[in-house]
């Protein structure tokens, strides 16, 4: 904030001065939450990853054996955690934004009641995750769940068919499941709809395109930032899904659902390696870093930013 | 003319198709949750499946919290959730006062830390947290849970609060600190009546988030009769798993709380997501 042009320095000196510290002050909250619970935490967390900590507390120093016990595969669950996880990312994140990108499209046409369709697809996500367990188990029963007995009503076969207990199915249900849940993703994608403006389709109508070229040539590209942008917030709470796991299957059947924050948790809360834990965390954290960076660096291709140069519409 | 009028109207039946379709996708597994808690176990099996109980069977509601305390459950979750809405909204509030409108050294660096923190999974200060708290002696109460609200409310809301911050002219305040106010005085009487709408969200996204958490009670609640409703409704799962109709109704009472606050400010709510691009 500049204080009126006319003011001598000293006195505009001297409001700067108040104004740093009244700002700190103010912002005195967020900076102390940040050190205290952010920063202060990660570099505990990181320097735990090197001991044996455990639950009672107790510490000594061991070096790299955390990380040297997971990749060397001596720990059975770290691969097989990270696979179950890297499937359910695979198979959920593409269905969650191509189903709310459908959705938001079908909502950006003129139709009637659009509000009430987009409160009804953004119902879901309040439900409490304990409640969205609660509700899916009994769906996905194989025996008396909704979805099997309105297969069986439509003719099929659903003797095989056991949703969360088979282990060959767990990781598709909850992908299927996750889903349910994607109406934030939708009312983003909606709100970016909304802003491509109208005179760049009638341009591609009046050189002849139809709804094919409006959706590539326009939708598409001015959709890329919002698209990039669900994709790593997606992206990134789907490798720390756990709630779902926990409560539904409790990582089974046969560790086919082991979700990598699950097998975490496991390890600090039920055998009590805190140490061990902290390491875990971490390979996850950069896991997550080496995802994002990968998107972003793919960004450059298929990204368009309206005002930046070089898009690829 | 006429097939161009064709093919929109069988475009527009087959966006309607898609838009129903999604929207019972959405209510069917709510509507199964609710007529499942009214139905005796029996009835809940007969094939095929009644879409409207009959008759109302209230005393699943009545059994569901006569078994888990789900009464002390809701009084100690409303517990937490006041004080992590009240702190949230505060804190953020004039962190955001801090970073939207006043110049202070570092607080480009801070505000960027805060964005970056968004990014960090929350497993990774899960265990120091855990352990820090401990040695405080302050496992097994609500302090760990309610305490971090008060420290800026979170990135995310920060954020937000900012954003909408950004939206309201600066001449505004800018005229009232000529005329001779304070800081705090513009803050209060300026910015605070004008960031009303985005504080509810504010706080409503919080009750949310607080209501539904999970992972944080389960971490640190380890007395039964300080549990949440959440706790309570997975302790419910492990003491009745086949007998869907009373599970059913500790979920519907588990989900309640939040649909009449959804429905109270979902207006508010959708505003907020649009405006910062993220959902809660």
């Amino acid at each position: 904030m500049t204080v009126a042009g006319t003011k001598p320095q000293t006195r505009k000196a001297a409001y700067a001065a108040r104004e740093n510290w009244v700002g700190w002050l103010f912002a005195l909250p967020a900076a102390l939450g940040f050190l205290l619970f952010t920063l202060g935490p990660m570099v505990a967390s990181l320097f735990y990853g090197f001991t044996d900590l455990t639950i009672s507390g107790k510490w000594g120093f061991i070096g790299f054996e955390n990380y040297a016990r997971m990749f060397s595969g001596r720990d059975n669950y770290f691969y097989k955690a990270l696979w179950m996880t890297t499937q359910y990312v695979l198979m959920s994140v593409p269905m969650k934004i191509i189903y709310a990108f459908l959705l938001a499209m079908a909502l950006n046409q003129p139709v009637r009641g659009k509000s009430v369709f987009r409160t009804i697809f953004y119902l879901p996500t309040i439900v409490p995750t304990v409640a969205i367990s609660m509700i899916w188990l009994w769906l996905l029963n194989p025996d008396f769940g909704l979805i099997n007995q309105v297969l069986r009503g439509i003719g099929l076969n659903t003797k095989g068919l056991k949703w969360i207990y088979d282990k060959r199915s767990v990781i598709p249900s909850l992908s299927l499941m996750s889903m349910w849940t994607t109406g934030g993703i939708t009312v983003v994608f909606l709100a970016g709809l909304q802003d491509v403006p109208k005179h760049l389709y009638e341009a591609t109508s009046l050189d002849g395109g139809g709804a094919w070229a409006r959706f590539r040539h326009v939708t598409l590209p001015m959709m890329s930032p919002t698209l990039f942008f669900n994709l790593c917030t997606t992206l990134i709470g789907s490798f720390q899904v756990f709630s779902e796991a926990y409560i539904m299957t409790n990582g089974g059947p046969d560790n086919a659902s082991l979700f990598y924050v699950f097998y975490l948790y496991r390890e600090a809360f039920s055998f009590t390696r805190m140490g061990s834990a902290c390491a875990i965390a971490w390979v996850l954290f950069i896991i997550i870093m080496a995802v994002t960076m990968l998107v972003f660096k793919t960004s450059d291709l298929w990204v368009f930013y309206q005002a930046g140069e070089g898009g690829k519409a | 003319m006429t097939i161009g009028k064709l093919r929109k109207n069988a475009w527009m039946t087959f966006v309607y198709i898609l838009l129903l379709a999604g929207a019972a996708a959405s209510l069917a597994p709510l509507y199964w949750l609710v007529r499942s808690s009214f139905m005796s176990l029996s009835q809940i099996f007969i094939l095929p499946p009644k879409w409207i109980p009959s008759p109302f069977r209230w005393s699943n509601y009545t059994k569901a919290f006569s078994v888990v305390p789900f009464g002390r459950y809701y009084l100690n979750t409303a517990l937490i959730v006041v004080g992590v809405v009240s702190g949230t909204v505060i804190t953020s509030s004039l962190s955001a006062y801090a970073f939207a409108r006043l110049c202070w050294r570092g607080r480009n660096v801070l505000f960027a830390c805060l964005i970056a923190s968004m990014m960090l999974p929350f497993a990774v200060t899960m265990i120091p947290l855990f352990v820090g708290w401990s040695r405080l002696g302050f496992a097994n109460t609500y302090v760990p849970l309610i305490l971090p609200a008060w420290f800026g409310g979170g990135a995310y809301n920060i954020f937000l609060l900012r954003q909408f911050y950004m939206t309201i002219p600066r001449e505004l305040d800018e005229s009232a600190f000529v005329d001779g106010a304070g800081y705090a005085t513009i803050y209060r009487r300026i910015l605070l009546p004008l960031t009303r709408p985005a504080l509810i969200v504010v706080g409503m996204f919080s009750f949310m988030g607080c209501w539904n958490d999970f992972l944080g009670p389960l971490i640190y609640l380890s007395s039964s009769s300080l549990y949440t409703v959440s706790l309570g409704l997975r302790m419910f799962q492990g003491m009745y798993n086949a007998e869907w109709h009373l599970m059913m109704a500790a979920s519907a009472v588990a989900l309640m709380p939040v649909i009449v606050v959804f429905f109270i400010g979902q207006r508010y709510i959708i505003e907020g997501i649009t405006l910062t691009g993220i959902k809660g």
